[in-house]
């Protein structure tokens, strides 16, 4: 355990030090001076001189990157230049949108597809099943910012249940948040319910033709239980892999969803900045999100632990 | 004299008889197909010039002259619609190609050589999935350009991983056969063994990958351009066409709606032809189904 444990986390750390220098390395690589690109070509040269200062930009490039990592690590991103403000203020008065945004999300979708894929494992054949899958081919095959179009459509449009776009903001009361973050959650959490539901069915048909199962239920155990204890307990590794994957994917469709619904949250923050040239702000979301990434599925490889004990002992 | 009957099961035309019996294989092959011949119609014909404007025909629901609808700039939807087919296969292929053209390579090399080779690949491929696939293709669309090329690129990037870890454990699930160690000791170097025993037998593994990037990709091109980083006007692009709907969309519900179901149709096609030929190539997975 404690091997598997570090191991995990050396190549967690390592991925971390390797992407930071990926983002620095993009960025470094753009074509002419980044103070130039990020002021445009009217700005005066002081302007410019004071930008390169304030990045820099006259520094040696190790100096630079070592210095970049160094305030990333205290969480200290600099200034944005659009906004005029510390990063880390616009970071977290985004985040809380966008957070709740994919974990209502993330929620939802496996709320939805774990039920979905039990159901249709284990009626394999029958009608439900072929229904179900169905319809989780083609919830795969819908773009979430066409399902978030139609949603707008038949619910705010159409019934006016719930507002088209914008955010109040939790200072409002939580309800009129919620309201606003319903529909965008449905719209990121179908795709993902479909594959996952395709996953879990799956793994959970793989195990129930395991020998275990025909014992478990050659000594009598009802279906149901057969099912929750014993199969779902052992298909769980792969319906957590994917779990952990589709939080990268709801992170890149946060910026789609939430450029759909006007939502001023972390995808659409970055969105701007990266349209804007506010490089600041870009390298700093992007490696905040690819640390998220990476933690997440550093948690999932972890949690397999749990849920399988084969690997808390040393192999 | 006496010939030895042919098995039934063998050859092409059993292969085929075998696949179109695959419910998933038929209809994703037919729809593939339909959406293929549309974009390469779209070549030679569509029914209107769709860089003609004709403002006086602007926001025309569907009717026998316009099937699909006008958009608020007079366009045709249908000859759009056709246009952006052939965009999006257009971009999705050329992604494939690139992340087959590198992965592949990349894959049966790690799986040859093993041992550091091996391990740098597969850190390099964890590298490169820590960083959400479409934020990434964002970033790399605002910051050189929007366009379809650098669309394909940015696509394109993402696909190397996933192919080199496909060929990479379809490779080292043959290195142990007994077919490649006949050749070893016949003498053959790692390379020829890769080009003449290995790729041959991943051939399938890598064909249904394909298809089912080549879906992503499509879903990747209609959000690039949705935000307005892929195929630029007048070229039409089906995200392009729902970026426009979106405001309009109460007054005129099918300029969302055909662009749509385009998309939802195209990567259903593929999906279920990946499906499909997963079942036809690969028995055994089908009996597990």
């Amino acid at each position: 355990m404690t091997a598997y444990l570090l191991k995990r986390l050396a190549i967690a750390a390592l991925t971390l030090v390797a992407a930071s220098l990926m983002v620095f390395a993009v960025l470094e690589v753009l074509p002419g001076d980044p103070a130039r690109l990020m002021l445009g070509l009217n700005a005066s040269e002081d302007a410019v001189v004071a930008l390169r200062e304030q990045m820099g930009l006259d520094q040696p490039m190790i100096v630079r990157y070592l210095a970049w990592a160094g305030d990333m690590l205290r969480l200290d991103f600099g200034r944005s230049y659009t906004y005029s403000v510390p990063v880390i203020d616009l970071v977290a008065e985004r985040l809380v949108v966008s957070l709740p945004l994919a974990l209502i999300a993330l929620a939802l979708s496996t709320a939805i597809a774990l039920p979905v894929g039990l159901f249709a494992a284990a009626r394999r054949g029958s009608a439900g099943d072929t229904l179900s899958m169905g319809a989780a081919q083609v919830g795969v095959a819908v773009p979430n910012f066409w399902f978030a179009l139609l949603l707008i459509y038949v619910f705010a449009v159409w019934l006016r249940w719930v507002p088209a776009g914008g955010f109040p903001g939790w200072g409002a009361g939580a309800w009129p948040a919620l309201k606003a973050l319903m529909l965008p959650a449905v719209a990121l959490a179908l795709p993902q319910a479909a594959i996952l539901a395709r996953v879990t069915r799956s793994a959970l048909i793989e195990v129930l033709g395991e020998d275990y199962i025909r014992t478990a239920r050659a000594k009598g155990l009802p279906q149901s239980r057969v099912l929750w204890r014993h199969a779902l307990r052992n298909a769980l590794i792969p319906v957590l892999t994917i779990i952990g994957l589709q939080f990268a994917f709801l992170i890149a469709g946060t910026v789609i969803i939430e450029n759909v619904f006007y939502l001023p949250g972390l995808g659409r923050l970055i969105f701007q900045a990266i349209t804007q040239r506010d490089l600041i702000v870009v390298e700093s979301v992007v490696m905040l999100l690819v640390a998220a990434v990476i933690v997440v599925n550093l948690l999932v490889d972890l949690s397999y632990a749990l849920v399988d004990p084969r690997l808390r002992t040393p192999a | 004299m006496s010939l030895a009957a042919p098995d039934p099961s063998a050859g092409p035309a059993a292969a085929l008889r075998r696949a179109l019996a695959s419910r998933s294989f038929a209809v994703g092959l037919a729809i593939t197909l339909l959406v293929a011949a549309v974009a390469l119609i779209s070549l030679i014909w569509t029914p209107y010039d769709v860089t003609h404007l004709v403002v006086a025909d602007r926001m025309q629901p569907p009717s026998l002259a316009h099937p699909f609808g006008t958009d608020h700039l007079g366009r045709d939807v249908l000859s759009m619609i056709m246009l952006g087919a052939r965009n999006s296969i257009a971009v999705a292929l050329v992604a494939v190609a690139i992340g087959m053209g590198v992965g592949v390579p990349l894959g049966t090399f790690a799986a040859a050589r093993g041992g550091l080779a091996d391990e740098l690949l597969m850190r390099f491929s964890d590298l490169v999935f820590a960083f959400p696939a479409l934020l990434s293709a964002i970033m790399i669309t605002a910051i050189f350009g929007p366009g379809a090329v650098n669309a394909i690129i940015a696509i394109g990037i993402f696909n190397i991983p996933v192919f080199a870890r496909v060929a990479r454990a379809g490779a080292l699930s043959l290195w142990p056969r007994e077919f490649v160690l006949a050749a070893r000791a016949a003498g053959k170097g790692p390379t020829l063994i890769t080009v003449e025993h290995i790729l041959p037998n991943i051939t399938n593994l890598l064909l249904v990958q394909g298809t089912i990037q080549f879906a992503l990709g499509i879903l990747a091109e209609a959000g690039l351009s949705y935000l307005g980083l892929g195929a630029q006007p007048p070229m039409p692009s089906w995200g392009r066409m729902l970026f426009d709907a979106q405001t309009r969309m109460v007054v005129a519900p099918w300029l969302a709606i055909f662009p749509g179901t385009a998309i939802m149709l195209t990567v259903l096609g593929l999906n279920l032809l990946g499906d499909g030929l997963a079942d036809v190539l690969d028995p055994r997975l089908r009996r597990r189904r």
